[in-house]
Order: C-alpha cells, then structure tokens, then sequence
C-alpha cells in the first residue's frame, strides 16, 4: 500500500470539442486535506466526477484509494464521500427520511440508531421531520456533509462544500473538517475563499483545464515570483490611475484607504511605484504577497494564453 | 453482501421513491384520478343506449306489410321515423347529412313477391361512422322485421320464402361492439400513466441534480430501476382494480373469461410498460423530453393498435406497426379473454408477445443506463 489517497495521472476530459480537464495529474496523501481552485468553469467539478467514477476519462489513469477508477468504480464508490456543488439529496424527503436512505444504501446498522446519532450531532432533532427542501442554504450544506461522512468514508470529496455559509458556521465547517483529517480522514475541496485555501495542507491550482500550480500555500507564492508594493497615504486614488499600465505593474487593487500594486518584474514596478509615489505624495512599502494576489495573477495568465 | 444486488438498497430505494410519490399528491391525484375520470367519460359516452334513433322510410307503395314493419320496428324503441315516406333522393341526402342513422328501403314489388312467397328483400342503410351506436339497433332489426312480416303474411301464406334484409353498414365496413371499448381503455388508460409517470420519475432525478448522488453511492443500474419500476406497478394494480371493477359494476361489461388469465396478462403488460416508461427516461434529459417521447409513442399506439380503428381494417403496412405497440397484443389478449372466454392456448400468442416486450424492453434499458453523467 502507497500512502497515497488520490494518484491520478494524464487525465483528460472532453465534451464535444472542448478540453475540459488537460493531462491532470494530482497526488493526495493520506490524511492531507487539499484544496482545489480555480476560476469559474475551470474543471474543478469535473475533475472531482472524474476521480469519483462518475465520469469516464478520454485518457489517464489513476488510483482513488488503491482502486482503479476506470475499472473498480463500485469500490471507490463505498469508500468516497462525494459532496455534490449542488444540494443534491431529496427536497421533498425530510432530513430523517434523506438520512436512512442514505443508511439504506450503504447497508448500515443498526440503521435507525445511525441516522438518530447523525440528526442528534447535526443538532437538528427538533428538526428531523422538516423537509429537506425548506432548510436554508447553510443548513442543506450541513446535512448533505453529515450525509456523506454517515458511512465512514477514507476519503472525502468536497466540492465548494461552504458556498453561501456564514462565517462562524464556516468556521465550524472547517474544524470539523480538520477533526476528520486528524483522524486519519482525506479531503479533497474546492473552494473560492482564499481563506479556506490557507487552511489546507496543500492547495493545487487550475486554470481552464490545465493545472498549473501545486503546493503548499508559501510554496505557491514563492513560485509565482510576484513583488507586492503597498501603497498609503495621499491620494491613492490617483495612484491607482496612474499605476494602471505603467510599466511593470499587472494588477493594482484598492483595499479601503490602501492600494495593493503587484508586478512580475521586480525592477520595473520599483521604478514605477516610486515615480507614482512622488507625483501623489502617497507612501509605498514592500509587503508580502497574499495567495488572492497570486490567484489573480495565474487567472489573468491564463486568460492571456486563450486569446 | 451480494455485488450486484442486496435487498437493502432496493428496499432504501423503494421506501425513497414510495415517499416521494405519496408527497407529490398532484401526481398521485393524477394517478388515480385519470383513469377514473377517462372510465367514466369514455365509459358512459358510449353506454348511452342508442334508442330512438332518427330513419327515414323510403317506400313506394306504402303497403301494409311495409306498415306492419314500420310499427314493428318503432315498437322496440330503437328505431323513429322522422321520415316515412321519403323519396330515394331526401333519405340519401338526410343520411349523408346526419339527419337520420339508418334508411330503410321497401322495393316497389315488395308486397306482391311476399303474398306470391316469391324472395323478397328490403335494403337497410345505416350510418356506421359511429359503429358502436349503431349496431344494437341493426342486430335487433332482422328478427324485428322478419317477425313482423310474418305475422303480416302469415295467415294465408305459411311457405314464405323467407326475407332477405340486406344490410349495408355505411362509411365504415366494420362495425365495432361497444364492450370492445372498456377492456381496450384499460391498455390505453394503463398506457398513458404508466409510461409516462414511470419516464418522468428517472428523467426528474436528473433534472434535480439528484442522480449525481445516486450514482456516487453504491446503487447499481439493476437496483436502481427496480426501485423505479416496482412502486409504479403496483400504481398499475390499483389502476387495474378500479378499472375492472367500475367495468363490472358501473358499466356491466360482460366477463366471461378467466379472471386470472387477465390479471396475468395485465401484470405482463403493465410490467413492459413500467420498463419502456423506464427506457425512455434514459434517452431523455429532462422531464419535458420525457412527456414528449410518451406522445410521440402513445398517440401511434392509440390509432394502430386497434383500440381506435379496427386492426384488421388497417392497411398490412399499418398492421405491421401495429405489431410492434405493447398495447396491440394486449388488446387482442384482454378482449378475447374477457369478452370471448379464450383459454391459454388461445392468447398465448398475444401473451409471449408481451412477455418478450418486458424482457426486451429490460435488457434495453440496462444496457442504455448511464452509470455516469456523460
Ligand atoms: N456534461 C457537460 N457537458 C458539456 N460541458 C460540460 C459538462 N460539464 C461541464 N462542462 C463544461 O466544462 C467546463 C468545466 O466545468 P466544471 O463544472 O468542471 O467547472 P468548475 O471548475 O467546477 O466551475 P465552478 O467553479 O463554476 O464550479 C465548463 O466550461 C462547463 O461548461
Ligand atoms: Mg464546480
């Protein structure tokens, strides 16, 4: 046995003529939780569908738990916790009714006393008989999580597993989510909060089919090579006028009061920063560069090369 | 735990499925009540018992035994002469119009041949477009007429020749009897709810996005369709009951048959139904694609099947398409057990027909299923 959960490589995915996933290959250690990002439309989904045999591959191959996901999908299938983008259990069954369908299907027992222990740790008791279909957002992303750990599975899959949740109930989320891991649980999960991602053991980055970046999250910064200026005080909005397009600088974003300018060519953006700097009176330091700051950069690359 | 089937999946299916139909009260109210309400329009349209229905005489000579008839035939109360004495061209143009349903003609020599007991005929033209309404007042008229001539002429000629009564059923050759209609709307009732409710059940998880969790947990196509399938037959039995029950007692259709020969035809057809419904849900992507399949082969079915248009009427190229609808060989089984008291041997025909429908049908639809998304 490897200690690898997840080992797949050269996976390719087409619909029609569109290359959706391109030649992915992806380790996952047991016991790693690992974040997934990408932009929009990227093939974040897919390459979770294609991991869970849900999707059968153009090309590539892998393992998913020891198990052959072209060949032993039934296997992987017992052992993976998929947690779809979409609420996806039965919107007109109750959270109990959703819950020992589920038990049913994984031929668990005592049934009863599972589903009872799974509504009781969820906390909705008092809850159990409402449709699933009423609950709020937050809570359907509680139950479709609590409905795929039911089994006990080696590895979860999570995709976007906390869009539109609140901070603290994603807080919560993501304690648990670490518990899981500490004991011995796997996590794959796409996400769009930066945040999250930092939570991660290891993130990997994927830009329209191709995954482009992996690591962890200071290894992904330190690669992408980016000089962060910040830039206070003064007239900042006029900064940022001036700073757009000039020579070295890719991306100037405002945060309150403060201007972040990033840039590739270190030299160049030194110039740059300061010549702006002067003319609006406004204060310029080196800062570290943030992972939102290193996505942006990978997106607007990516986008480069489509065109 | 068997790989490829464990009863608690499918009973984890079946409880999802039965829940979810009992919650969906529009659907379930459609289940039940389409199959009453089409029982009790079809069923009653054609019940009324067609008495009094317009004719018109067209008689020459207006001699008694001509009037004999006439009073014979208003006697069994199926028959009014809105027109006894119209010429050959007025009753023509009436029963084209749709004036009368039936023109009786008394040929000018009919008198003298029957006190001669020469031949004699008289011509009875009926309006068959609506067959079903029709043919009880023409199965009474023969014996009617002939009765009444007798007694008529009776006295002085006992050797008559007999009369001829040559009836010509107009517009459409074939007539269809009216009990032919109940045991015929329970394959189309059966038909239609069947295989579209079945069709939509698959293609609404797809919709919802549900099927992704189906497939990613442990559920195999086999389970997965038995899940689908067995809730919705045992909608068909409850659809089968009252069917056959309201037939019984609401509309006397007569059951000569066995009982149990029909049942097992009924489960036979339901079950290939419930599996094309099934397949169909397999080629469709949404619910919308799903109803439209259903149309597109139930409204065939309905015109070639014989439920519509007798079978044996249809042209052979048409009765080649026919064979190929479920609800064909029902038809053919369930009214000659029902209506006729054919044995096994007589319907197994019909019968493996269907059976070879369902298991046909079955290995179809697992081998479209799609384990994955793509
Ligand atoms: N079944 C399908 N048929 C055709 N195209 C598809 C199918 N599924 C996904 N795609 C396309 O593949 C691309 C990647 O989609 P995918 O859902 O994997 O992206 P994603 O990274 O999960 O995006 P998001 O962050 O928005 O969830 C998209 O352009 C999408 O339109
Ligand atoms: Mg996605």
């Amino acid at each position: 046995m490897t200690d690898l959960a997840i080992s797949v490589s050269g996976l390719t995915k087409r619909f029609g003529e569109k290359t959706v996933v391109n030649n992915v290959s992806l380790d996952v250690r047991k016991g790693e939780i690992m974040g997934f990002l990408g932009p929009n439309g990227s093939g974040k989904t897919t390459t979770i569908r294609l991991m869970c045999g849900l999707l059968e591959p153009d090309s590539g191959e892998g393992r998913v738990l020891g198990h052959d996901i072209r060949t032993e999908r039934r296997a992987i299938k017992r052992k993976v916790g998929y947690m779809t983008q979409r609420f996806s259990f039965y919107e007109d069954l109750t959270i109990a009714e959703n819950l020992s369908f589920v038990a049913g299907l994984y031929g668990m027992s005592p049934k009863r006393q599972v589903v009872k222990d799974t509504i009781a740790d969820l906390g909705l008791t008092a809850r159990k008989d409402q449709l699933a279909g009423s609950l709020s957002g937050g809570w359907k992303q509680r139950l479709a999580l609590a409905a795929c750990i039911m089994h006990k599975p080696a590895l979860l899959m999570l995709d976007e597993p906390t869009a539109g949740v609140d901070p603290k109930a994603r807080r919560e989320f993501w304690d648990e989510i670490h518990a899981l891991a500490h004991g011995g649980l796997t996590v794959l999960v796409s996400t769009h909060y930066m945040d999250e991602a930092e939570r991660c053991h290891r993130i990997s980055y994927i830009s329209y089919g191709d995954l482009i970046a992996q690591g962890t999250v200071p290894e992904v910064v330190q690669g992408a090579a980016l000089t962060t200026y910040v830039v206070t005080g003064g007239d900042t909005a006029q900064a940022a006028r001036l700073l757009r397009g000039a020579l070295g600088v890719d991306q100037v974003a405002p945060f309150g009061a403060t201007l972040h300018v990033v840039g590739r060519d270190a030299m160049a953006l030194k110039t740059s920063v300061e010549v702006v700097a002067c003319q609006t009176g406004c204060n310029a330091e080196l800062s570290d560069t943030s992972l939102e700051d290193v996505f942006i950069q990978l997106m607007g690359a990516a986008q480069d090369n489509m065109q | 735990m068997n790989r490829f089937f464990s009863l608690h999946r499918l009973v984890a299916l079946l409880i999802k499925e039965i829940i979810q139909m009992r919650r969906d009260r529009v659907t379930f109210a459609m289940m039940l009540g389409v199959p009453l309400m089409q029982l009790m329009l079809f069923g009653f349209a054609i019940n009324i018992d067609p008495k009094a229905l317009p004719a018109a005489l067209v008689s020459p000579t207006q001699d008694r035994y001509t009037r004999a008839m006439v009073t014979a035939l208003e006697l069994t109360g199926y028959y009014r002469f809105i027109a006894p004495n119209a010429t050959e061209d007025e009753a023509e143009d009436m029963i084209s119009r749709g004036e009368v349903a039936f023109v009786v003609t008394v040929p000018s020599d009919f008198g003298r041949r029957i006190e001669r007991g020469d031949h004699a005929s008289i011509l009875i033209e009926a309006d068959a477009t609506d067959p079903s309404v029709a043919s009880g007042a023409i199965s009474t008229l023969s014996t009617v007429a002939n009765s009444a001539l007798l007694r008529e002429a009776g006295q002085g000629h006992q050797e008559s020749n007999g009369l001829e009564i040559i009836v010509h059923r107009r517009y459409n050759p074939e007539g269809i009897t009216q009990y032919n209609i109940v045991p015929g709307l329970l394959g189309v009732i059966l038909q239609l709810t069947m295989v579209m409710m079945t069709a939509m059940a698959l293609t609404r998880e797809v919709e919802r996005g549900t099927m992704e969790n189906l497939l990613s947990m442990p559920a195999n196509p086999l389970e997965i369709m038995l899940g689908k399938v067995v809730p919705y037959l045992i909608v068909g039995a409850v659809q089968v009951v009252v069917v056959l029950v309201s037939a019984k007692l609401v509309f006397n259709v007569p059951f000569v048959g066995s009982l149990s020969l029909v049942l097992a035809g009924v489960f036979v057809f339901v079950l290939a139904l419930v599996i094309l419904g099934y397949l169909l849900s397999t080629v469709s992507r949404t619910q919308m694609q799903a109803m439209q399949l259903t149309f597109f082969f139930f409204l065939p079915s309905l015109l070639l099947s014989g439920f519509m248009f007798p079978y044996r009427g249809m042209p052979a190229w048409a009765q080649v398409i026919g064979e190929v609808f479920p609800l064909t060989h029902f038809l053919r089984l369930i009214r000659a057990v029902m209506l006729k008291g054919a044995d096994f041997s007589a319907v197994a025909g019909p019968f493996f027909a269907l059976v070879l429908f369902a298991f046909g049908l079955a290995v179809l639809a697992l081998f479209r299923f799609r384990k994955t998304l793509d």
